[in-house]
């Protein structure tokens, strides 16, 4: 058992958290965060030339073959950071879904220009009513010709605004929530039929609503084999999981560290306001938060290959205990800078909110206790021994 | 012992519900229940309905326009108001500025200020913590040195609400910097057209202007503005704490919010059933009720023993971290609620996409961190309680 970060491991870590040292101060992340586009081209390329990109991808791909911790690593530098790049969008959740879908002999072309950082995809799966279900889609996807007909509709599709290309996750069988049954097709986001609504979102990302009417694709549109997409949906999700949870970890760090130095900075009544007791074991109970996300998050991390029920316990724990935790930390975090922590311009409310926020995306709190539930009612929860 | 309202208390609740369905525009309604920002006009427009009715100034007492209503009237008027989606009165002139002109003012001052009140002529704002000063209010440095007929005031003030809108601010400035911090305070009013004074807004985390900084750059201010004795300005900031507070607990503005938060979880859905059918969410719900229900009949107790002629004075530090820590959990459940559709974030003038009533789950929720936070935050209220009843 060895918990220490390989050579590569802590050679990204050092490539990532001097990129968000160099280029990711606060100011300059609002100038990003308030552009048009809602990322930096400069800052896409850069993270292109410095193999960031490349990272989670198989070598048949084009990438590092990077597993969970590596994804990790990066992830918890962007959390640090408060990165709001489309690295979430299209690396992780439409890269590793084209990464486990395409056949060998296709996916490297698909996936080069995502590596290259000149084609941003973005993965386009859930829908109103489905809430945080992948499965529940009500956008169908009908033969004609020789290609597909696309109808329906799309929430929160991240980086939606901006993507070049859209992967639609659209049924061509089964019943509206049917595992079974889901094909995933490529679309060009400006092809006709696509209406996208954009949007900034609370957190400092972009997201958008994207209405499919009529969209003709051609067959070699479609994705791996009709009604099979599930496996690699589920596949690309935890991968967004880990992303996810990782980036709660970092900025729930860096909001721990900034709330303790305001403790220690911060005078009232003549002292430090960090003199007091009561919010000594406040801030302690902080770290704990941070500590308990981080354990939970190496764990999922490094269960991406594991035997299903492990995998899919470990995924849950982690992101609804970052739901949990990691909300108290924020709420926290505000409460000790108090009216400090109420202000747009305090970076340390933009923690808090990603930090939130995070719980809003890939499944809830709730969402993911549910999942733990049913995997003890159905006797398939493990004993949780690593 | 009798918990339920009596017949009278019942036909006062009527005259209230009956008076707000023909008075209360559903303009203003609608937008209070949707949590939207009124305009300054808006607000203006409803002070000014309730003070034609009298109803404006509740806890003045009768000699200068108050309706003459016992702690019950006044906390059903709360209830009600709160319920039918009247907005929340502006607390700073009528029961933060005028009770302190009241108490400590002389006859020019009340003649001349509380009608002006009254009638929404003067748009109050206050004039407390400093960037240096917050839970420490004593600490305060803005200056006042007196020069012939005038004070000359420097300094800044922060969290200044609604300050963008406001004519008038009640200042605690320090006009003797060598004795004890408390001793060398004074309340005075300013006129913010004065030369010198300049507003600076603030924005909030969720991209609101509802706060200010405001900057005193040799500020003249008439000494007939002081209120009270000079240097003993903290008498008067003490005097607001224990006065009618009530309401602090917000129950009738945190039951409205449990009942938008039944709402949405009615219409929001979950493999096609609503996410109030799901049994964890449900029971997170009736937790939620019940502890709202704790703090109501607290707020109750203590509103009956005012009635009986007690004054509350510790006790509205329970009332206000109970409240505020429900009405912070409402709105915590309303933004899980509302699903992924929390996160996108629109201006108030857009076309929000998403169902109705969700567009405004996740500003909220962040928007009223501020409770646990001013009005004495919890930390402190916890203090007051420590020592004041339980002696530690």
């Amino acid at each position: 058992m060895d918990f220490s970060y390989s050579d590569e491991q802590r050679m990204l870590k050092d490539m990532v958290d001097r990129v968000v040292a160099d280029q990711y101060d606060f100011d300059s992340r609002t100038k990003i965060v308030d552009s048009d586009t809602g990322f930096s081209a400069d800052l896409w390329k850069q993270f292109a030339e410095l193999g960031l990109l490349a990272v989670p991808f198989s070598e048949a791909a084009g990438g590092f073959d990077g597993g969970g911790a590596e994804l990790m690593v990066v992830a918890e530098g962007f959390g640090r950071g408060l990165v709001v790049e489309p690295y979430l969008s299209s690396v992780v959740l439409a890269g590793t879904f084209i990464d486990a879908i395409a056949d060998d002999d296709k996916k490297a072309a698909l996936i080069e220009p995502i590596v290259s950082g000149d084609t941003r995809y973005t993965l386009a799966c859930y829908e109103p009513a489905g809430r945080y279900d992948p499965y529940w889609i009500e956008t169908t996807a009908e033969k004609s010709g020789d290609g597909y007909t696309l109808n329906g509709f799309k929430s929160v599709v991240l980086n939606g605004d901006t993507a070049d290309k859209l992967i639609v996750i659209a049924r061509t069988s089964g019943d509206t929530d049917a595992v079974d049954g889901l094909s995933a097709f490529i679309v060009d986001a400006d092809a006709q039929g696509v209406t996208r609504r954009g949007y900034p979102t609370i957190d400092g990302h972009r997201g958008a609503d994207i209405t499919l009417e009529n969209v003709s694709v051609a067959a070699d549109a479609l994705l791996g084999a009709e009604g099979k997409a599930a496996n690699a949906l589920q596949h690309a999700i935890d991968r967004g999981i880990v992303a996810l949870c990782s980036e709660a970890a970092g900025a729930m760090e860096i909001a721990c560290d900034l709330t303790l130095q305001y403790l220690k900075d911060r005078k009232q009544f003549g002292v430090p306001i960090g003199s007091f007791q009561a919010l000594q074991h406040r801030m302690v109970d902080m770290r704990m938060g941070l500590e308990k996300v981080r354990s939970l998050t190496l764990w999922a991390a490094c269960s991406l290959e594991a035997p299903e029920a492990e995998r899919r316990q470990r995924l849950s724990a982690a992101k609804a205990m970052v739901g949990k935790a990691g909300r108290k930390v924020a709420e926290e975090a505000i409460q000790l800078f108090g009216g400090m922590g109420m202000m747009d311009e305090s970076s340390i409310s933009h923690y808090a909110k990603r930090i939130v926020m995070i719980d809003h995306y890939l499944g809830d709190r709730e969402y993911h206790m549910a999942q733990l539930r049913d995997m003890t009612l159905a006797g398939q929860s493990t004993d949780h021994a690593a | 012992m009798e918990i339920e309202y009596n017949d009278s208390e019942r036909a006062f609740r009527d005259e209230v519900r009956t008076f707000l369905t023909d008075n209360l525009p559903s303009t203003i309604s609608n937008k209070v229940k949707q949590s939207e920002r009124l305009s300054p006009d808006e607000t203006v427009e409803w002070h000014k309905i309730l003070g034609k009715k009298g109803w404006l100034a509740m806890h003045w007492p009768e000699e200068h326009g108050g309706p003459g209503w016992s702690p019950i009237q006044k906390h059903i008027f709360e209830e009600e108001t709160a319920e039918a989606g009247a907005p929340r009165l502006l607390p700073f002139g009528i029961n933060m500025v005028a009770p302190v002109i009241m108490k400590f003012g002389t006859q020019a001052q009340k003649d001349y200020y509380l009608p002006r009140i009254l009638n929404m002529e003067d748009w109050w704002c206050q004039g407390y913590s400093e960037p240096g000063a917050g839970s420490d209010l004593a600490s305060l440095k803005t200056r006042a040195v007196r020069d012939g007929d005038h004070y000359i005031v420097n300094g800044q003030k922060t969290w200044t609400t609604l300050g963008q809108h406001a004519n008038m601010m009640f200042n605690l400035v320090r006009t003797d910097p060598d004795v004890k911090k408390q001793e060398g305070i004074s309340f005075i009013l300013v006129d913010m057209d004065t030369p010198g004074l300049t507003v600076r807004p603030l924005i909030t985390l969720d991209g609101e202007h509802e706060v200010n900084e405001v900057f005193f750059d040799d500020v003249k201010v008439p000494v007939e503005n002081l209120v009270g004795e000079e240097n003993k300005g903290w008498t008067c900031a003490k005097y607001l704490l224990t006065f009618e507070r009530t309401g602090i607990a917000g129950v009738g503005i945190s039951k409205a919010a449990l009942e938008d938060l039944k709402e949405i979880a009615r219409t929001q859905m979950v493999h096609g059933r609503p996410l109030i059918e799901q049994p964890s969410f449900a029971e997170r719900l009736a937790d939620l009720e019940i502890e709202l229900m704790a703090v109501e009949m607290t707020n109750l107790r203590t509103v009956a023993a005012a009635e009986a002629g007690g004054i509350p004075g510790a006790e509205s530090s329970f009332l206000k971290i109970m409240g505020t820590e429900v009405r912070q959990a409402i709105s915590d459940l309303y933004r899980e609620a509302a699903g992924p559709y929390a996160l996108p974030f629109q201006p108030h003038d857009e076309d929000p996409v998403g169902p109705d009533f969700v567009a405004p789950a996740a500003p909220t929720y962040f928007n009223l961190r501020k409770l646990s936070i001013f009005g004495g935050s919890n930390e402190i209220q916890k203090n007051i309680i420590s020592k004041a009843i339980l002696g530690l």
